[in-house]
Formats: structure tokens, C-alpha cells, sequence
């Protein structure tokens, strides 16, 4: 699936919820179905530093394509971390690299974007894009 | 504006008339405001008195030669005879205006500082407060190869006071507490603070951003040699607060910032600065903000700091009793003298998570560190919510807040 694929599977997935704490008990539901990182991942050097919760993110290149993991001590912001390995993992640099991953937006979502909003999430998405960077150049 | 019934309680119908923006709703729910700790919100006196100046227009202070600005200077100046008596001050020329009190605490550790702390010498501050009152003396040290020292606090968020001893050495040139905490809600013994340290002639400064709002304050019965507060925590504009200073310590202060205003007289060889209190208020101040502060602080005095503290009280205990009947809750700060804020954690829902959630039900509360990362370190935690009251908010608040609470943790 394209990246625009999924990502309008996602804002048909929230289209359902009429309540914000609906929208909120799916974010939850995703961030609860996510697999915990191994521990060994737990690392400083891993971690992405959001004032109230913490974001860990690994990154691996294989066969041309970025692979992610990730995982918060914050569920809610698990879930938003579940979401961006959805689009963005197993996809090229480019893709990456080019996403506008507009989806936050349309599901609503985009509070949690805001760069004053020290969640982690704004950190991820620069973070997923920088080794998006990085192998792009170990690519070429 | 009658805001007392006669039985000294506190009108809250009443009062809530004077603020029609806790009359809201967010996300289709009715607002509850419960993050006064960070913020307070203004009642139409303040916006009233304020919107007035932007509309009839004012002139630049202390300059004055045409009517606005002598009417802007009358109304500013005023507002330190307000604050002067507020606080008791002996001399109005002891209230500096400043941003806040993170301004004041750094005009005090750099004014005072570069006067009297040098090489070896030593600071003492306490572990619950924060960052303002933190970051400036450590800045402050590392310049000046100082010291800065910490009075521990216990399990329950009690300061150790009695470390006091220990800890004062000949050294130490100034000791600076918060009066309340603003994550643990401690109200923290500093009249015994101030008569030890005056014991060995150390002058002591007060933190009071979560107190004045809260409490009556008497400068000269605390007989503390500094005070700073915000006046967006009382009611009033953001951008405006004062440091209050006993004259001696003003006197022999290095001025904090060079510019207009604070000057006596310059030229390219040497500048010889302004009279208290103008030595430490360089450049154009908030002028309509601290019109709207004097109007705040005369809104507050008018109901009655004692009535207030007695009230807040009240909820303090029902919101704090209500909360531990829900499951999964500790609170974070449990001092049997506490004020207006409760700080709390859940066993399975991270801080973030809450805050999120009670927001989407219309409750506004503060999550993460609150800007005293050594209290999360103390209690080996990554952060906390944290609700705090204020005059304005009432039972209805409290159960809603409750029921919201009960929905959200039974989510995870």
C-alpha cells in the first residue's frame, strides 16, 4: 500500500468516532497493541527527549527500505507512535523524507503537533526523517 | 461588589459573575478550571481597567509633559502604593517592578550576587523549588565560583528545616525558599527559616508566586529582606509581578539592567543611577499591565485574603479526600500543612495520559515536571498532574473533576 493509502485508511479508521474520548480509547487501544521495545532499545541514545513523555525510537535500513520501532511510557502517545510506524515504517528514505503525513491534521489530532507541545511526537517525526536523511546518503 | 455573605463565606455565585470565562465550554463540555497554580484567569475589573487604557490611550511614564502621560505615570506609581500596602512594605521605593518572579529572582541573584557572593562563598536554596529559584543562583555560583547548598525535604514534602543548622556555615550569603510549593503544596515554615538565618545575619529571600494569591502576606512581620511574586498568578496581566526588598539591601545592589529610566545621568565617561526604585526598572515597563495588576490586587484585598485562604482550604481537603477514593491514585506531596495544589499519579495511566483525557471532559489541569525536576527525581518520578484550586472554583468543580477522573482511569 502507498503511503496516501494507509494513511486515508487511518482517517477512515477515525471517521467512526464522533467523541474526542472515543478517538482517545483508540489511540489507547493502538498504543496497548503495540509490542513494548526490548529493553536493550531503552537506551539514552535512543531516547527522544518530549518534556512530559518520553519516546524511544529505533531505526534499522534493509534492502533499501527504513524499518522502525518505538515506544513511550505514555499510552496516548503510544498510540501516535503506532501511527507513524503504520505510514512511515518499511518505506524508502524518500518516501519518507517526503511525507506530510497530513492525516494528523484531517483525524484531528494535530494538538499533539503543535512545536511548543513537548510530547515527543514533533521530536519523532524529525527524528524518523533524519535517518531517513542519513540513509538516503549510505544509499546513494 | 459584595463577595462576602454574612457569615464571612465567600459569595462564590457572586464572584463567578466577575469572571464570565469560567462560563465556557471546551470540546462541548463545560469548562473546569483547575490549573490556578499556573495561571489564574482575570475577573472584568482587571479587563475593564485595562481595555479603558488601550481605549482613551496613555503616554510613557516618568516623561511626562502632555496629560496622558502624566495619567499613565499617576495610575502606574499607584500601583505600587497598592502592592506596598498589600504586602506592608515600609517604604514604597522597596517595591521594584518586574516581568514576574522569575525576573525578580534573577535581579536579586545578580544584583545581590555580584555585590556580595564571592569565591568560596555559599547559597543556600531548598530541593522543592523551582527551576526559577534554582537556575538563577546556580548561574550565579558558577560566575562566582560560589556554592549553592539544598534543605532537603522528607518523603512527605515536610521541608527539614532542622538541616538548617548544618548547612548555614560562615560562608553563606544568602538563603532564597519558595513559601509554597507549587507541586507539593507545602507552605514551608519561613518565619523560622528567616529568624535562623538573621540569627547568623544572612538575609533571606521568599518565593512567593503560590503564596500571595493564597495567603496574607506582612513583609515587615516576616521581617524576610526579599519577596518576588507574578501577578498573573493573582488575577492579574501576564508580564508583570515585583520583587520587594528591604532599602539597606536595595541600596547597595548593583543595578540588573542598564537603560532608560534607571539613570541619573550619563555620559560616555561614567553614569551615576536613579533612586530607588527606579535604579532596578531600566526601559518602558508594562505600564497597562500593571494597571490591571493594581486593579487585581484591590479585587483580591476587597474579598479578603483570609476569607480566600480559609475557602481554598476547604476545597483543598474535599478535592483531596475525593480523589483517594479513586482507585490507583497517590498523592504526591502530603504535608499536613498544605495549600490549594494537589499533585497526584496514577498506578497504571501516565501523567500525560490524564492531563489529555481530562482535557477532552473540559478539566483543565497541569501534567510533567512543573519546572522542578528535582521533586520528580525525589520521589523517582517521571512527572505528575497536578490540580489546583482557586477561590473561584467551587464543590460542582471538585465532583466534576472526580467524575471525570473515575471515567478516565478506567480506560487503562
Amino acid at each position: 500500500m502507498s503511503l496516501q493509502e494507509i494513511e486515508n485508511e487511518i482517517v477512515e479508521e477515525f471517521s467512526v468516532f464522533e467523541d474526542w474520548m472515543d478517538k482517545y480509547s483508540y489511540l489507547i487501544e493502538l498504543g496497548n497493541e503495540l509490542p513494548e521495545i526490548d529493553a536493550k532499545h531503552k537506551t539514552n541514545e535512543n531516547l527522544i527527549r518530549g518534556c512530559q513523555s518520553r519516546v524511544w525510537l529505533v531505526a534499522d535500513f534493509r534492502e533499501g527500505k527504513v524499518f522502525f520501532e518505538g515506544d513511550s511510557d505514555a499510552i496516548i502517545v503510544k498510540g501516535l507512535v503506532a501511527l507513524m510506524l503504520r505510514t512511515l515504517s518499511g518505506r524508502t528514505p524518500e518516501e519518507i523524507m517526503n511525507a506530510k503525513l497530513g492525516f494528523i491534521d484531517t483525524i484531528g489530532l494535530n494538538q499533539h503537533l503543535s512545536p511548543t507541545r513537548s510530547n515527543g511526537l514533533v521530536a519523532m517525526i524529525k527524528q524518523m526523517k533524519l535517518y531517513a536523511v542519513a540513509y538516503n546518503k549510505i544509499a546513494k | 461588589m459584595i463577595h462576602c455573605t454574612e457569615d464571612m463565606a465567600l459569595d462564590i455565585q457572586t464572584i463567578r459573575k466577575d469572571f464570565p470565562v469560567l462560563d465556557q465550554k471546551v470540546y462541548n463540555k463545560p469548562l473546569v478550571y483547575l490549573d490556578n497554580a499556573a495561571t489564574t484567569q482575570r475577573p472584568i475589573q482587571v479587563e475593564e481597567v485595562v481595555s479603558q487604557y488601550y481605549h482613551n490611550g496613555t503616554g510613557n511614564i516618568h516623561r511626562a509633559s502632555h496629560f496622558l502621560s502624566d495619567k499613565s505615570t499617576m495610575a502606574f506609581e499607584n500601583c505600587r502604593d497598592i502592592i506596598q500596602n498589600f504586602l506592608n512594605a515600609k517604604h514604597r521605593e522597596e517595591i521594584i517592578f518586574t516581568k514576574g518572579t522569575t525576573e525578580a529572582i534573577n535581579l536579586v541573584a545578580q544584583g545581590f550576587g555580584e555585590v556580595f557572593v564571592g569565591e568560596g562563598d555559599e547559597v543556600i536554596v531548598s530541593e522543592m523549588e523551582h527551576h526559577s529559584n534554582i537556575v538563577p543562583w546556580q548561574l550565579l555560583c558558577d560566575r562566582n565560583n560560589a556554592t549553592l547548598k539544598v534543605i532537603p525535604f522528607d518523603d512527605n514534602g515536610v521541608l527539614m528545616v532542622d538541616k538548617l543548622d548544618e548547612l548555614i556555615t560562615e560562608k553563606t550569603k544568602i538563603i532564597s525558599v519558595t513559601y509554597i510549593s507549587n507541586v507539593l503544596g507545602t507552605i514551608n515554615p519561613v518565619r523560622e527559616i528567616i529568624a535562623k538565618a538573621h540569627q547568623h545575619s544572612i538575609p533571606v529571600m521568599i518565593d512567593a508566586a503560590q503564596a500571595v494569591q493564597h495567603t496574607p502576606i506582612d513583609v515587615q512581620e516576616l521581617d524576610c529582606d526579599f519577596l518576588a511574586f507574578s501577578g498573573h498568578k493573582i488575577y492579574g496581566p501576564t508580564g508583570t509581578g515585583a520583587l520587594y526588598g528591604k532599602k539597606e539591601w536595595l541600596e547597595k545592589m548593583k543595578p540588573y539592567q542598564g537603560g532608560g529610566e534607571m539613570i541619573e545621568r550619563v555620559s560616555f565617561k561614567e553614569t551615576s543611577f536613579n533612586q530607588l526604585p527606579y535604579k532596578f526598572e531600566a526601559g518602558t515597563p508594562n505600564i497597562i499591565g500593571f494597571i490591571g495588576l493594581a486593579e487585581a490586587i484591590k479585587y483580591v484585598t476587597a474579598i479578603g485574603l483570609e476569607a480566600i485562604a480559609a475557602y481554598e482550604e476547604e476545597l483543598l481537603h474535599y478535592a483531596t479526600s475525593e480523589l483517594l477514593k479513586v482507585d490507583g491514585i497517590r498523592i504526591i506531596g502530603t504535608s499536613p500543612n498544605k495549600s490549594s495544589v494537589i499533585s497526584f499519579i496514577h498506578e497504571k495511566a501516565h501523567h500525560y495520559d490524564l492531563g489529555m483525557l481530562l482535557d477532552k471532559l473540559g478539566i483543565a489541569i497541569r501534567t510533567g515536571r512543573h519546572c522542578a525536576d528535582p521533586i520528580a527525581d525525589h520521589f523517582d518520578i517521571s512527572g505528575s498532574a497536578r490540580a489546583s484550586v482557586s477561590f473561584y472554583n467551587t464543590k460542582e468543580d471538585i465532583d466534576l473533576f472526580i467524575a471525570a477522573m473515575k471515567r478516565v482511569v478506567q480506560m487503562f
